[in-house]
């Protein structure tokens, strides 16, 4: 017997015993997908929120309406969008060598939840950029420090201190909406629940599943709190 | 551009008619939760701050869970676990045929737990904010612990908790959209079967994209006039 039949062996559930490998691999994935879409959507909220902030205005508006689109709209329909859609354009995509990337359901999910985060990180980041007081650019520009190691080194710092806890919540967000993959052919967790629960009809699979998300997203929780808490530790001496 | 434009006429050859029908299923799943999400999520609200460690225990467990899982997942558990449930007892009663449980309601019911944790956490936030002074001034005027809740705590705490109110809203209308995976013929699912058929998915998904963002977009009008409706008393506050 492998690892992961154990659980559902333990628990003397049959189904969960049998489709347990299956869901630990879905688990796999749905952290793989939100890894991925959140690193590099904190890479581009970042540079959203910058040019947002410091951008010529036509640019900015650009960027407005992006975030606008990405978070106006539900996360579910972006990937429909990007996935059936983007099957529409292969023989552009093809031209351009794009269409291995748009073929594949895992890429067109990472990719869709990429752009979703960011624009909701963007939001985080220029709120958080905004925070940081008016004096402390004073002080700099007074030490005659150039925009961007001001920007970079006074700055940034002190935003990502503020950022931390919104940015904390995407993360446990886009763990949750990541099951929307499992719509789009991928066994993700969600997806290979479903399966179990296709093939099965025992709904103690999905409550295995709700107890596997559960888990992450309070180890998630307590983590970043810890996290915080220690990166923040200079402010809080009384 | 002109068959474009065709399909999404109304009748039978587009499919205009077919996404309104879907947008109204889509804004009335959203407006039938909203009451009982938020009720639901105020009672949850006043048991974290009960005096009872049982009731507080009861209600973070409830926000815990429901905050913690995939709002998907909560469907479908909801959808599948109230349809074996009820078809057991309608068995278990010896009556005749099947029960089924309807979609829309097993998606408010889905909805409306998510909701109803979320929501929970912004009238606790609005219900702390109330001063102390409040509730022994009623106290000092004779009032009843209901009745201070009724006329002093209430009025104020819609103002408090609206902004945070309005962002469950916001979320939720997007969530509705989860629903067409259990067959509730509303937006999402509308096009997807016009995709289906018609083979235009960048058009289809598009336009549905475009209808939820002039949802989204409308709803953030009509909650910042709320806001300024609901502070006219609170000019001292700044911003107007």
């Amino acid at each position: 017997m492998k690892w992961c039949e154990y659980p559902g062996y333990w628990l003397g559930v049959e189904a969960i015993q049998n489709y347990g490998c299956r869901m630990f691999t879905g688990l796999g994935l749905t952290l793989q997908l939100v890894t991925i879409s959140v690193g590099l959507g904190a890479i581009f909220g970042l540079a959203l929120a910058i040019v947002r902030l410091y951008g010529p205005k036509p640019i900015g508006m650009i960027v407005t309406g992006y975030t606008t689109f990405f978070r106006g709209t539900p996360l579910l329909a972006q990937v429909f969008l990007v996935y059936y859609g983007g099957g529409q354009f292969r023989p552009t995509l093809e031209t351009l060598g794009l269409w291995t990337f748009f073929r594949d359901a895992f890429f067109c999910a990472a990719f869709t939840f990429t752009l979703n985060t960011a624009a909701y990180q963007a939001e985080v980041f220029r709120g958080a950029i905004q925070s940081v007081a008016k004096g402390q650019w004073e002080a700099a520009e007074a030490l005659g420090m150039h925009r961007f190691p001001l920007f970079l080194k006074v700055i940034l710092p002190q935003a990502l201190m503020v950022a931390l806890r919104p940015l904390g919540n995407e993360l446990v967000i886009m763990v949750k909406s990541s099951a929307v993959a499992s719509l789009v052919t991928l066994y993700d967790l969600m997806g290979a629940t479903r399966l179990a629960f296709a093939r099965s009809f025992d709904l103690s699979v999905y409550f295995f599943a709700a107890a596997l998300y559960l888990l992450i997203v309070e180890t998630i929780r307590r983590v970043w709190d810890m996290a915080e808490r220690r990166l923040t530790r200079h402010l809080h001496h009384a | 551009m002109e068959q474009l434009l065709l399909l999404l006429s109304w009748g039978d050859k587009g499919w205009g008619d077919e996404l309104a029908a879907g947008a109204a299923i889509t804004i009335s799943l959203a407006l039938a939760t909203l009451p009982f999400g938020l009720a639901f999520g105020l009672v949850i609200a006043l048991m974290h701050r009960a005096n009872s460690k049982i009731l507080r225990g009861i209600a973070t467990i409830y926000t815990t869970i429901f905050r913690g899982l995939p709002e998907l997942l909560t469907l479908y558990l909801v959808y599948f676990g109230l349809q074996i449930g009820i078809q057991k007892t309608w068995a278990a009663f010896g009556l005749p045929g099947r029960l089924d449980m309807p979609a829309f309601v097993a998606g408010m019911i889905a909805l409306g737990l998510v909701l109803a944790a979320f929501s929970s956490e912004v009238w606790v936030g609005a219900l702390n904010s109330i001063s102390r002074g409040q509730r022994e001034g009623a106290f000092a005027l004779g009032l009843s612990k209901r009745q201070t809740f009724r006329f002093v705590i209430l009025p104020q705490l819609f103002r408090v908790a609206l902004p945070g109110l309005g962002n469950n809203w916001m979320v939720l209308l997007k969530e509705t959209s989860l629903v067409s995976v259990i067959a509730l013929p509303d937006l999402m699912f509308w096009t997807g079967r016009a995709n289906v058929v018609t083979k235009e998915p960048f058009l289809f998904f598009g336009v549905a994209c475009l209808i939820y963002l002039l949802f989204s977009v409308s709803s953030a009008a009509g909650l910042s006039a709320l806001e300024r409706r609901f502070s006219r008393g609170f000019a001292a506050g700044g911003r107007r």
